[in-house]
């Protein structure tokens, strides 16, 4: 009886109850310290963005986008058009051998096999490794023992080896995510493996493969410390074997020297905004993945 | 028919050997990188390399224990710094965030992945150097702390993503028991999810770890590089990635292979590293979180 008595009452108790738990003075605290930490990050990050970006924009000259490098004017020309070279080269040797393993651990192999683990966990490892081993590893194997020195050859194969585990994984995620009637209907259809994939999974497959890509194109801009000693830091126009260095390493190279840090700031606008939007576009396919379906 | 079977074969092989390059790449690595580094190990005595607290190339001492402390102190510094702020955004995002301002924070913290590392560094050179220097009146802003603050920033977005992740995939029914039982919306979260969630925060943590340990462009423009012992969070450190960098351009003979010694001990580091993160990876999976 007591129990139907206090719930025929109005609900005066029960709010009681809900408003102290809501005034608690330590959930209260909690909620604060959150707020605080994501204000923290945010203003960092806006502030990172804005400083670079009034100050690099303040010190955009003319002098900047110069056909030739000298030492006076420190063009990034140059060092634009090796990026653009550096990062169609690695996706040359990457961009298959990436998508072409994604197939094999997909299409192919069964899952529960030994030997599938083993590739899952170097790609791991490889993903896991910092640049500057990789910069070390391509000094040693691509530059020394095959000779080919300070090139853009040596610094492609390096980024290619980098960006390897990032194309791997985004385009097995894309082919797993096709789903099984496709091959079921084609096979159904009397169309052998080989043609099923290359004719009805990896189309459907293309934007999530794409947005893995672009990501590893973002990942070669704006890498440095990799290139140092495979591509090495001659600020002019470079052919497969001859050294040059990209906008990122033409970015600290400058601020390194400190003889033209105007220029710097302004070459750090241009590599920030390239790589963001370059990240942003990557996202934007995806996107474009998911609306699809 | 017999000309499509054979086709089908050599495709499949083709997409076995691409299959193979990332294993072929790790063990290339591994033997390239033990072969040349080991030996110069043995040359300087394994023990006089790695507990020597000196290192004059030009005298043919090579120890590279400062520098090893520089990556250990300048790491934990990071993590002191960066791990309680990411934690508590990640649990921001996760569960007190407004819907409408989630999206402007997500794609915030994406945008500073994004951003390359030598940016992080030239804004650390440009900015942060010359307010530490101001604010401590030391001779040199390029310091331990600049360095530790400039790296837990970079750190963020790695340690809030993985959290993030974690915390997401808690089964909702624990939140709804904790607030049944009574407690608040912040009870809830902060003493029945994120316990839920520890193994991925820990993972995470330790990604950063990795991250931090192998970074190099960003330090080096920031920590100052003296090759000596640490001697203070104002004074001028040196990591492992920082020696290998700066030093390589001109190195011969023992010094080069003593910079690649180096890269050696940095590889086992992060091998070491990645091996928690793949037990720990592996536990959350047999625990169900």
């Amino acid at each position: 009886m007591a129990t139907n008595n206090k719930s025929t009452q109005p609900d005066m108790p029960a709010n009681t109850i809900t408003v102290n738990y809501k005034k608690s003075r330590f959930s209260k605290f909690l909620t604060g310290i959150t707020w605080v930490a994501a204000v923290i990050s945010m203003i960092v990050l806006v502030f990172l963005v804005a400083f670079i970006l009034i100050q690099g924009v303040g010190n955009f000259s003319a002098d900047l986008f110069a056909p030739q490098y000298t030492s006076d004017n420190g063009s990034l020309v140059p060092a634009f058009v090796n990026t653009i070279f550096m990062v169609v080269l690695s996706l040359i040797i990457a961009a298959p051998l990436g998508i072409f393993a994604a197939i094999f651990l997909v299409e192919y192999a069964s899952s529960t096999n030994k030997f599938i683990t083993v590739i899952r966990m170097t790609a791991e490892t490889l993903s896991g490794i910092p640049s500057i081993v990789y910069g070390l590893f391509g000094m040693l194997f691509f530059s020394s023992t095959l000779h080919w020195g300070y090139s853009m050859l040596s610094g492609a194969f390096t980024m290619a080896i980098m960006i390897l585990p990032l194309i791997m994984r985004t385009s097995e995620e894309a082919l797993m995510a096709v789903p099984d009637s496709y091959r079921e209907g084609s096979f159904g259809v009397g169309a052998g493996k080989l043609r099923t994939i290359f004719r009805i999974v990896l189309p459907s497959a293309v934007p999530g493969i794409l947005s893995g890509v672009i990501l590893g194109i973002g990942r070669v801009v704006g890498e440095t410390a990799a290139l140092m000693f495979t591509a090495g830091t001659v600020a002019d126009y470079a052919g497969f074997m001859d050294s040059g260095r990209t906008l990122a390493l033409h970015m600290y190279v400058l601020s390194n020297e400190g003889l033209h840090m105007d220029k710097a700031y302004a070459t750090a606008v241009i590599l920030m905004v390239l790589v963001l939007g370059i990240n942003a576009l990557s996202g934007l396919v995806a996107k474009k993945l998911t609306k699809g379906q | 028919m017999k000309a499509n079977y054979i086709r089908e074969i050599v495709m499949k092989v083709i997409f076995f050997i691409a299959a193979c390059a990332s294993v072929f790449a790790v063990i290339l690595i591994c033997v390239f990188l033990f072969a040349n580094g080991i030996p110069a190990m043995g040359e300087i005595g394994i023990f006089k390399f790695l507990l020597g607290t000196e290192w004059r190339p030009s005298n043919d001492i090579y120890g590279i224990l400062p520098m090893i402390l520089g990556s250990i102190y300048v790491t934990a510094g990071a993590i002191v710094i960066g791990v309680p702020i990411a934690l508590l955004t990640a649990i921001f995002l996760a569960y007190f965030c407004p819907k409408r301002l989630y999206r402007f924070c997500k794609s915030g913290i994406n945008l500073m992945a994004g951003i390359p590392s030598v940016v992080y560094g030239f804004f650390g050179l440009v900015l942060m150097v010359p307010m530490i220097k101001s604010v401590f009146h030391i001779r040199s802003g390029a310091t331990m702390l600049t360095a530790s603050i400039l790296l837990a920033i970079m750190v963020l977005p790695t340690i809030i993503g993985v959290t993030e992740a974690s915390l997401q995939s808690v089964p909702k029914s624990y939140y709804e028991g904790a607030l049944a039982l009574g407690a608040t919306h912040a009870q809830s979260v902060f003493f029945t999810m994120i316990p839920a969630a520890k193994s991925g925060i820990v993972t995470g943590v330790v990604l950063g770890i990795g991250r931090v340990i192998g970074e190099t462009m960003a330090v080096i423009m920031v920590a100052g590089n003296q090759a000596v012992m640490p001697e203070g969070l104002l004074a001028g450190v040196r990591t492992m990635t920082a020696n290998i960098v700066l030093e390589m351009g001109y190195a011969s003979g023992l010094h080069r292979e003593a910079l690649i010694a180096t890269g050696v001990v940095l590889f086992v580091f992060i091998l070491i590293i990645n091996l928690i993160v793949a037990a720990l990876k592996k536990g959350a999976i047999q625990h169900g979180d």
